[in-house]
């Protein structure tokens, strides 16, 4: 979720009014952003680079505001500021319009075929007589990089640049080039970089984790004026020439971008939101844009939409009982022009601005109605149809064995699923084969410990054990959990597998302890011992000697249960216990729950 | 002697005493035994209410110290010296030789005014001053040692002074009949004993009280951990709401079940590596229903049941990635999917409780997995008042009953609401939950009727479990770094308590 950090007396001056902390804090939740953290740049300095840093910083109070993820056109002041003056009715929602050039001839950028293998994707608008202040400037950067961070999904679907129009000369080119071919100076240098000489040079700063988007691309993306003049090189960093002034009256602004729809949702957003500050409000001028096959393509495209919904509908999905006149007056508090078109059928039709881009759905209006309407209003009803509880079986069974489990004097563990390579293979005594054959394996774990998801537990039991050394003995842990295998057969290629596992670890193994504790089991599983050979069919379990290289040879036994091998207890081979730095023996016991239910 | 046979012997001596009380240390005198052993008799009588009175009086008294010992029977040194001084003197080196503690006995002859030294002669000879002399000192001595009060204060600091004497401060008893007493003590039973109700003994016996102001035993026992006692307590919770368990044995999950069926689009932050674990084997499904593929591609992409799609070219490649699952609503993807290609559509609650992965940094809060609840309900018009109300039951019964909704955004949901409570404990507002209405571009291409919407919401486990233990490291609840202990004093969980 983004936060804007936003200067309390400027958000106030532009709301027109002031709010304690308290009342500005139950605004902002009443209409779906979070008043996060009161600060200010001082408080924030110094909490994150000392209070040395901070001395002679501003005081002025900050609300970091928390924006949800869709909302693009909350990103900056301007945004959040008109859109809660529509919410608290203090105005209308503005009309954004496209406004030709006065001398009636747009500006052109020309798309390059070599781009399409790059960034496909180019928008342009121009926004005239606007005026800058500090303030302004502040915010026009800040909304850019915070577009760049969220729908651009850090320059890789969208980059910005914005530039000083009057500095330039039209028509412009975009272009991709071979970086060796790239020069100029670029933004606050005052020399004249290679691109390659530029790669080089955001190695270390802000700009170096851009840098991959294109590094190994054959050509760069470049735009230039009429002149040769470098406006840009997207997604990395703009020219000098043009950069924005205070003094600057009318900015040219090109998007380039390998998704399309997210190019159009930025460009919209960023003069819908910044055409407030010009000389006629609201009006942007648009730029033709010519693609690789000759056509051409307008852009801002400024979409308004028109959604019909009716009051019943709404009043469906939410649950309350409104009239399409009050539908339409609340819907407008949230920026979407509406009015009652169908009276009989209690129609209304709602516009949708080109600031709404997260309304895709006629059930995102349903939210707003339901904002507008306040969530605290809502009558709390319930589902009215009667449905039957139930449980899976291998949960009914693993909660009723887990008390047993502690009936047994035995202590429930909780260890992770994730694991290392060594701690179910090399550390037990299997071979990485084995590891390699049985384990899911994770791609980009970011440290060891998650290198795979775990086929056991006696090795997370092993690893609770060497945690608790000090604690009294004997130990006697255990564990009803999932362990995850490949399965070729199954959907995903893996399947999970329920298993038990105990250990008892004191000054001698306590085989008999973990004997006793597998008899108790097939005991209350309904599962009769037999010494007899061969076993009789049916519910009849033994135990038959086998060898395990996780356990000390001759103290290994299959657990034979229904005529199928469940599991294996043992006393575990001291060069295990040594790898676990365990210091007592351990006698463990794991067994398949999957052939219980 | 025995310690009863102690017993018997000091009763019985209180019991024939003329004085009507006996001195503990003429008893141990009599009886000659340690004065301790008398103390202890003492000690053990008392513990039988009213049998005898014991007053503890505190004497001091001198007697001599090792060095007066032998002083008393060898002479004080100043004595022996003069004794030592031939009539025509001596000289003052060969003196020293003569007796011991010659030097001390000197120097106190000499104050004693016992000798002189004639410095007339070379060199200088020792004589003696007076004709005879008497040993007060040792009369003295001789007197302390007899245990005579006669001796003033003034000699005994000197004598004190000179190590002679000391002070030793001396115990003793008054011991005379208590109220209750008797020459016969029958000793209480510690504890009632299967033989005593066999023969009835127990009711002429007496019986030691117990202490109550001691902890009982610790005793060996079993028990589960805290975590999993709370994912009990949530089961409960569902299952007396009428809620069926999903089945989420599947912690390997494709990309599409994951994200892509819930209409979360393929370049979302979520599906980072950053966040998401990816597999490497088995890294691929390719399993799907081909149908509702397209139709989840179409709705991505192009949109359709009246929604805009997003507007992207979805790839197959990128829904076949496996992952592990990074929420349990890919669980309650695939139950809907499932419940959709049921006809006719029948309503439906379910649950789920399990361990969901992300890769995370770890930190205090959070950890590569943890254990999501989820709750869905999915029915012909459900509405949002609906889910509020279901909600508000829900944290009642987790003991919560002050709820607030605010809205916030989820790709899967629309209305989505972030969900707090009012923390008595902690006395502020805590997200407790996440909930919303599932949109239609996740729910139509399952085949869902238009009508039937579903709610669901999710909060994890651990989070109300460690502020239900007041634990503030999520590593101390969870993983083989715990300390056994807190599982060991962990308590039942009674989350609406």
């Amino acid at each position: 979720m983004p936060t804007v950090g936003i200067k309390r007396d400027e958000l106030f001056d532009a709301l027109g009014r002031k709010y304690t902390e308290e009342e500005f804090d139950k605004l902002c939740f009443e209409f779906g952003v979070e008043l996060d953290e009161v600060t200010s740049e001082k408080q924030q300095v110094a909490k994150e680079q000392g209070k040395e840093k901070a001395k002679g910083l501003s005081d002025d109070v900050i609300y970091k505001i928390d924006i949800p993820a869709n909302r693009y056109d909350l990103l900056c002041l301007e945004g959040l500021v008109h859109s809660l003056r529509v919410f608290l009715k203090d105005i209308t929602a503005p009309q954004f319009k496209l406004k030709e050039p006065e001398n009636g001839v747009r500006q052109k950028l020309i798309v390059k075929p070599s781009t399409q293998q790059v960034r496909p994707v180019a928008v342009c608008a121009v926004l005239r007589n606007i005026t800058i202040t500090q303030q302004v400037y502040d915010s026009f950067i800040d909304l850019q990089d915070k577009l760049h961070q969220n729908i651009g999904r850090r320059r890789t679907l969208v980059s910005i640049g914005t530039h000083d129009l009057d500095t330039i000369q039209g028509p412009f080119v975009y272009d991709a080039q071979v970086p060796s071919d790239i020069k100029f100076v670029a933004l606050n240098q005052t020399e004249e970089f290679t691109a390659p000489q530029l790669m080089e040079l955001y190695k270390e700063s802000h700009l170096k984790s851009y840098l991959p988007i294109i590094q190994d691309k054959e050509k760069y993306p470049i735009i230039y004026d009429s002149n040769g003049v470098v406006l840009s090189m997207p997604p990395i960093i703009n020219g000098d020439h043009s950069k924005i002034k205070l003094s600057t009256k009318n900015i040219f602004i090109e998007i380039t971008a390998t998704d399309e729809k997210k190019a159009n949702v930025t460009l919209d957003t960023i003069v819908s939101l910044f055409s407030y500050h010009c000389a006629e409000q609201f009006l942007i001028e648009p730029v033709d844009v010519e693609q690789v096959d000759g056509t051409v393509i307008t852009t801002p495209k400024l979409p308004y939409r028109v959604e019909k919904v009716t009051a019943e509908y709404l009043n469906k999905k939410i649950g309350i009982e409104v009239t399409a006149d009050v539908v339409a007056d609340i819907l407008t508090k949230m920026c979407l022009d509406s009015e009652v078109s169908d009276v009989q059928k209690g129609e209304i039709t709602v516009t949708i601005p080109p600031t709404r881009s997260d309304i895709l759905h006629t059930c995102d209006i349903v939210e707003d109605v339901a904002i507008a309407y306040g969530y605290d209003n809502i009558v709390r009803t319930l589902p009215r149809s009667a449905t039957i509880g139930a449980q899976q079986l291998s949960m009914k069974l693993s909660e009723r064995l887990r008390k047993e489990m502690a009936g047994s004097g035995f202590t429930e563990a909780l260890t992770f699923s994730l694991c290392s390579y060594d701690d179910c293979g090399s550390k037990m005594g299997i071979s990485e084969q084995v590891v390699q054959q049985t384990a899911v394996k994770i791609s980009n774990p970011k440290t060891v410990e998650f290198q795979i998801v775990r086929t056991a537990l006696v090795p997370g039991l092993l690893k609770t054990i060497a945690s608790n050394r000090n604690m009294p003995l004997p130990l006697k842990l255990f564990e009803v959990q999932e362990v995850v295998v490949k399965d070729a057969t199954k959907e995903t290629g893996a399947r999970n597998e329920r298993h038990l596992s105990a250990v008892h670890y004191n000054k001698t193994p306590g085989f008999e302890v973990i004997h006793g504790l597998v008899d108790r089991l097939m005991q209350i599983l309904e599962i009769k011992w037999s010494s007899k050979k061969p076993c009789p069919e049916g519910k009849y379990y033994y135990l038959e000697k086998t060898e395990d290289p996780s356990y000390f040879p001759g103290r290994c036994a299959n657990i034979v249960a229904c005529g199928k091998v469940i599991g294996k207890l043992g006393a575990i081979h001291p060069k295990v216990l040594s790898n676990f730095d365990l210091t007592c023996p351990v006698a463990a016991v794991e067994i398949n729950l999957e052939h219980f239910y | 002697m025995p310690e009863e046979n102690l017993q018997d012997a000091l009763l019985k001596q209180v019991d024939e005493c003329k004085e009507g009380f006996v001195d503990s240390n003429q008893l141990a005198a009599s009886l000659n035994v340690d004065h301790q052993s008398i103390v202890g008799t003492i000690k053990s009588i008392q513990c039988f209410d009213g049998v005898i009175d014991a007053v503890l009086k505190s004497i001091t008294k001198w007697e001599l110290t090792q060095e007066g010992k032998q002083m008393a029977e060898n002479g004080s040194y100043e004595y022996n010296l003069y004794n030592a001084i031939p009539d025509d003197g001596i000289t003052q080196a060969e003196l020293m030789k003569k007796v011991p503690n010659a030097k001390i006995g000197f120097s106190k002859a000499m104050s004693n005014r016992w000798l002189k030294v004639d410095k007339t002669s070379k060199p200088p000879v020792v004589k003696k001053q007076v004709e005879n002399v008497k040993d007060e000192v040792k009369n003295l001595i001789l007197m302390v040692q007899s245990g005579s009060m006669d001796v003033s204060d003034k000699s005994l600091n000197e004598l004190k002074k000179r190590k002679i004497v000391q002070q030793t401060s001396l115990k003793s008893y008054t011991i005379s009949k208590g109220p209750e007493f008797k020459l016969v003590l029958e000793k209480p039973e510690t504890d009632l004993t299967s033989q005593m109700l066999h023969d009835d003994s127990w009711k002429s016996k007496t019986f030691k009280d117990y202490n109550f102001n001691s902890l009982g035993q610790i005793l060996p026992s079993g028990h589960l951990h805290p975590l999993l006692k709370v994912r009990s307590a949530y089961r409960d919770i569902f299952l007396e709401m009428g809620f069926s368990e999903m089945p989420t044995n599947s912690f390997v999950e494709s990309s599409f079940w994951n994200f892509d069926t819930l209409f979360q689009p393929q370049q979302h932050p979520a599906r980072d590596a950053h966040d998401t674990f990816f597999l490497s084997d088995p890294a691929t499904t390719e399993d799907f229903p081909a149908d509702y593929v397209e139709r989840v591609k179409n709705v991505h992409s192009h949109g359709g049941y009246g929604s805009q799609g997003y507007g992207y070219d979805w790839k197959i490649d990128e829904a076949q990635k496996n992952i592990l699952r990074t929420h349990t609503t890919a669980v309650s993807a695939r139950m809907l999917y499932k419940i959709a290609q049921e006809k006719p559509f029948k309503p439906v609650k379910f649950f789920s409780i399990d361990r969901v992965f992300r890769n995370e940094t770890l930190d205090a809060t959070h950890l590569a997995e943890f254990h999501q609840v989820e709750g869905v309900v999915a029915d012909r018009s459900v509405t949002l008042a609906d889910l509020m109300g279901i909600l508000k039951e829900f944290f009642h019964k987790l003991g919560i009953d002050n709820l607030r909704f605010k809205p916030a955004y989820n790709p899967y949901t629309e209305p989505s609401m972030e969900i707090f409570g009012f923390h008595a404990g902690l006395n502020k507002w805590v997200e407790i939950g996440n909930s919303g209405v599932f949109r239609p571009e996740m729910l139509r291409p399952m085949g869902l009727p238009e009508d039937v919407n579903v709610i669901a919401w999710g909060l994890s486990v651990e989070r109300p479990t460690m502020i239900k233990l007041g634990i503030d490291n999520i590593r101390d609840l969870c993983g083989h770094k715990i300390d056994l202990q807190m599982v060991y004093d962990s308590p039942i969980c009674r989350m609406d308590m």
